[in-house]
């Protein structure tokens, strides 16, 4: 099965050491601009909102790649960019709905998160409150379903 | 550059509305790392001591340091370093957020912001463009306001530092806050920065920081991240509770002061505390940028009186607010904090202040018709009241924005502003906590918690349990605890990370950010060089060291009540130890032999 970076925005502080993180590894620098991940801060919403590339099944990136430059890996399910074939045209950034592959100026190419395959995303690692996790499980997901498989168990219990 | 600094000084003269960007010192870096002692550095060599700190010639320096911008111990701080409107002694305020990382990502180490302007400005930084442009539409407005407008008209992604109305007014402890609800808090700079007519310093950096080992950097910063993240303190204190963890911890130790410091506990803790915040009006947990504690509190007040929203109330303004003043409301003191956010001005100074002006009230030397509502003391309703009238300078509030100090004197009773060298203390009564009396009497910038935290030994038992009540031992113990903070404030971390991690760590994360090899007792001269270079200004601004000193009331008045009951202030049973150690003369001046060995002659 394959792994995803996945988000749990209530276990966010905002301190965006995602981006750090993430900038840190591939650029070289601590450059949130540079970043693959982003964590958007809202202290009057009280909400923390963190996004990065989902790796979608059917990328609007690759299907849009005139070099054919974007591949799916079949066994991670991983999009890249490969570099040698890409030559900055932007159309990746164009396709893609949430701005989630960017062109990178000191590279002239698409730049866009590979989840740090094969280690482990460094956005993970670098997460202090395991806001961030590396799993095939949708884990998340199953917190949400266990809480609401809690709240009909105790409404059952009412009964 | 890729070792931690950018190189970069950004000049702003406002007076000719010019900016330049300079080369960095690399020789005073390497002495003074950044942040504080960096920042002092400058200071000490372009104002003059006995500048008036409200003039032109005393400047404001916005310093990062060479560890701010990157991760692993909670890099997101800067420091506002000037001379004191409050306290006429050199000031460092520290503040945590993003705009500190933002003004390295421009690709600067530290503005130095000089003269004054003929009218409202605010500093646009974008990347290596700078501009004094016009703030005539921002002036009057609140923290809050002011980094709105500013987003919308320079830069959405932007980060603020800004001045409230209390800063245009020149209180004397009015904060800057940057990123709305983040505040270098203490010794007035605000009202420097509203002398100059300076509003805000906004900047936008797309750069990056480098290190000159990123490998060795990452296992440092790996290493304190995993430090961080298994102690009791910053792992599960901080996070669950916020600074307020600490609000039944010291009233318990009965070094809570209560009532303008008339005892060492207050019944009211319970309802002022960190368990009780978490019940009300907490949200959510914050961290600044690169932290791995997440001590900030998000709050939003739903109180059929008041409502609003932001961040806090922090322990020392739960205590100003709360315990100083004898009141056991949080909506009320979480109402007060948000104004204080929003006009921007200190908490801790504002409560104390509002609290020995109950005491004022009390014995009745204030009267109603001045204050305009009975300032007793447990009012919540008069302390909201006292911060509008202070926030906007009206009425008394014009009397109590010259802080504590200034008010008892003009009511000719100096002993009853709980203050020394006239910064009010924080929420450690010295009488409980007897390192904390000695760390107050000596700090560079009046009475200080977070020169030399000996709370963290005294009564956390951090790194090791040491009796509160004992004097013998204390002297080294805080001069310890005051060159490594002096460090810590330097490399741009936050102060809470020493709970967890200590010089060694320290030492790593700056030698492989920068490419020095310092060893561990090269740093912690540095952090010493800091605080003899602090007290070399002070004393010759003439503050002299008879003002090594604490209120009348904690050196005379044994604490009444509390597991600390009969207890004062072991001052002199410290003091010449001290400056023993820290090879002073007995007068409590530095040595020649000891500024020589530090490099400061």
């Amino acid at each position: 099965m394959e792994k995803l970076i996945r988000i749990e925005p209530s276990k966010c502080i905002g301190c965006k050491s995602c981006e750090l993180a993430c900038s840190f590894k591939h650029r070289g620098e601590f450059a949130p601009s540079k970043a693959r991940i982003v964590n958007a801060v809202f202290v009057e919403e009280a909400q923390f909102i963190t996004v990065t590339c989902m790796q979608c099944d059917e990328p609007w990136c690759l299907k849009a790649c005139p070099k054919g430059a974007i591949a799916k890996d079949a066994a991670t399910g991983v999009v890249t960019v490969d570099e040698l074939k890409c030559v900055g045209c932007r159309t990746c950034v164009s396709a893609c709905p949430f701005g989630m592959i960017k062109y990178l100026p000191e590279t002239r190419k698409a730049d866009k998160c590979t989840l740090c395959a094969p280690d482990v995303p460094e956005c993970v690692i670098f997460c202090p409150t395991h806001c961030l996790t590396f799993s095939e499980e949708d884990t998340p997901l199953r917190g949400k379903v266990m809480r609401f498989v809690q709240t009909m168990k105790e409404g059952q219990g009412e009964v | 550059m890729k070792n931690g600094w950018n190189g970069k000084v950004l000049r702003v003269n406002l007076s000719t509305r010019t900016c330049a960007i300079e080369d960095l010192n690399m020789a005073w870096a390497r002495e003074y790392l950044g942040g504080r002692g960096l920042g002092s550095k400058y200071l000490t060599e372009e104002v003059a001591p006995e500048t008036d700190p409200l003039s032109p010639d005393n400047k404001l320096i916005l310093v990062t340091g060479p560890l701010t911008g990157t991760y692993g111990a909670a890099n997101g701080r800067y420091m506002a370093v000037t001379k004191s409107p409050l306290t006429g002694t050199i000031a460092s305020s520290n503040s945590g957020g993003y705009f500190p990382n933002e003004l390295k990502f421009a690709g600067f180490d530290l503005v130095i912001i000089e003269g004054k302007a003929d009218r409202p400005v605010y500093l646009k930084i974008h990347n290596q463009r700078a501009e004094v442009a016009d703030a005539t539409h921002l002036w009057g407005k609140s923290t809050n306001e002011t980094e709105d407008m500013i987003l919308r008209e320079f830069h959405a992604d932007a980060k603020v530092a800004c001045i409230g109305p209390a800063g245009e007014k020149l209180v004397r402890f009015a904060c800057i806050v940057n990123d709305k609800h983040r505040a270098a808090g203490r010794s007035g700079v605000g009202a420097v920065m509203g002398s100059k007519y300076l509003k805000a310093v906004a900047v936008r950096g797309t750069g990056g920081v480098g290190v000159a080992d990123a490998p060795a950097f990452r296992e440092a910063a790996r290493e304190t991240f995993r430090m961080l993240r298994s102690h009791p303190v910053t792992a599960e204190g901080l996070p669950a509770l916020g600074t307020a963890v600490l609000m039944n911890v010291i009233n318990q130790s009965g070094a809570l002061p209560t009532r303008n410091f008339q005892s060492g506990t207050f019944e009211g803790a319970e309802e002022i505390s960190g368990e009780r915040l978490a019940q009300t009006y907490l949200k959510r947990n914050k961290g600044c940028m690169g932290c791995v504690i997440g001590c900030g509190r998000v709050t939003a007040l739903s109180d059929p009186r008041w409502s609003g929203n932001g961040e806090g109330p922090e322990y020392e303004t739960l205590w100003a607010l709360g315990a100083a003043c004898g009141i056991a409301d949080l909506a009320a003191i979480t109402k007060a904090n948000y104004l204080c956010n929003e006009y921007g001005m200190d908490t801790i100074t504002a409560g104390s202040t509002v609290a020995c002006a109950m005491e004022l009230y009390q014995q009745g030397l204030v009267t109603e018709a001045e204050t305009g509502i009975p300032l007793t003391f447990g009012s919540g309703e008069a302390l909201v009241r006292m911060f509008e009238l202070i926030g906007t300078g009206e009425g008394f509030g014009a009397r109590l924005g010259l802080g504590s100090w200034g008010l008892a004197e003009s009511y000719g009773v100096p002993e009853l502003s709980m203050t020394v060298k006239k910064l009010e203390f924080p929420a450690y009564d010295g009488r409980g906590i007897q390192g904390m009396a000695l760390e107050y009497a000596t700090s560079n910038r009046g009475a200080c918690h977070v020169r030399g935290y000996m709370v963290s030994p005294e009564i956390l038992g951090v790194p090791e349990k040491l009796d509160p009540q004992v004097t013998e031992g204390k002297a080294g113990w805080t001069k310890a605890f005051q060159d490594f903070t002096a460090v810590v404030d330097s490399a741009g971390i936050c102060l809470f990370t020493t709970f967890a991690i200590g010089a060694p760590q320290v030492t790593n994360l700056l030698n492989t950010a920068t490419g020095l090899n310092l060893s561990q007792d090269q740093v912690l001269a540095a952090g010493e060089r800091v605080w003899n270079l602090e007290r070399v200004f002070n004393l010759k601004a003439g503050i002299s060291p008879s003002q090594d000193t604490l209120p009348p009331r904690l050196l005379q008045e044994p604490l009444p009540d509390g597991p600390m009951k009969g207890e004062v202030a072991k001052l002199g049973a410290m003091l010449p130890d001290y400056y023993r150690v820290r090879g002073w003369d007995e007068g409590g001046v530095p040595t020649a032999e000891k500024l020589a060995t530090l490099g400061l002659v």
